[in-house]
């Protein structure tokens, strides 16, 4: 019998959308006004989906507390008030969305979770939001 | 195939208690919601089923029809209520909100005819919810 429990967070970050492989014209083209360059931030809210058997003792499938306090330790305390453009992971990638929730999934995936990660979802204003669950990329 | 998701909320009490356990063991496990005077939730269950379109209707399924076993097979024995004391399920396992899914569905499943099933999504409050696709 396997659940599926969903946490979620919040943390506020800053970013620019800007390739420097790229014209200023194109970057214009393709971030709009996501390219100024002072950049601009978001309250992002970060869904954590975990899943796996019901421990018949407790009635759940994982410690919550434990979940938050990896979540907290790996994600929050290093993205929430921070310029996402200065963090070493997005050294040579643009720090859309998109990149976030593959760099988020792709932590939360190295390390031992109290369940099993299913999915993240990130989203960066109430009408955006993006989901992975570390499937395989085509180029 | 078609999704369809009808939302509806109740308000009820629970307290998490595993009676083979110490008092110390319960508290350790289930902290503040080891408390025996119990607390509560308003919480918000997401019914997802799955069809196909009826031609006459344009209908997955007759949502009046969908609320009504909503309200007679869940909200009527689930809402206002003790969870521990008053839901046949909660006697022997403890009310967290997984289990609570899965009774959910268990009151649901095979009564939804013509559609089936999805998902039971619950939440306990806006910043925790439980997925339940019957595996």
């Amino acid at each position: 019998m396997k659940v599926h429990l969903t946490r979620r967070y919040l943390f506020c970050a800053s970013h620019r959308l800007h390739n420097p492989a790229l014209s200023p014209q194109a970057n214009r083209d393709a971030y709009g006004k996501c390219n100024n360059p002072y950049g601009h931030g978001h309250n992002y809210f970060l869904e954590v989906t975990v899943s796996g058997p019901i421990a018949p003792q407790t009635g759940m499938i994982c410690d919550l507390g434990a979940l938050d306090a990896l979540v907290a330790r790996e994600i929050l305390n290093r993205f929430d008030h921070q310029d996402l453009n200065h963090l070493q992971e997005f050294g040579n990638i643009v720090p859309t969305t998109e990149n976030l929730a593959i760099c988020i999934q792709q932590i939360l995936s190295r390390l031992t979770l109290p369940a099993h990660l299913e999915s993240i979802r990130i989203e960066e204003t109430g009408n955006n939001s993006f989901e992975y669950s570390g499937e395989q990329l085509r180029q | 195939m078609i999704y369809l998701t009808r939302k509806a909320e109740f308000s009820a009490s629970h307290y998490y208690h595993n009676p083979e356990w110490t008092p110390e063991e319960n508290q350790r496990v289930f902290g503040k919601c080891a408390n025996l005077n119990g607390h509560g939730h308003n919480y918000t269950l997401e019914v997802t089923v799955a069809g196909e379109v009826n031609a006459l209707t344009g209908f997955v399924i007759d949502l009046k029809l969908l609320k009504d076993i909503l309200n007679r097979e869940v909200l009527d024995g689930f809402d206002h209520r003790h969870l521990n004391k008053e839901v046949p399920e909660f006697a022997t396992q403890v009310p967290t909100t997984e289990n609570l899914a899965v009774a959910i569905w268990k009151r649901l499943d095979q009564r939804l005819n013509p559609v089936k099933l999805h998902r039971v999504r619950l939440y306990e409050q806006p910043d925790l919810f439980v997925d339940y696709y019957g595996e």
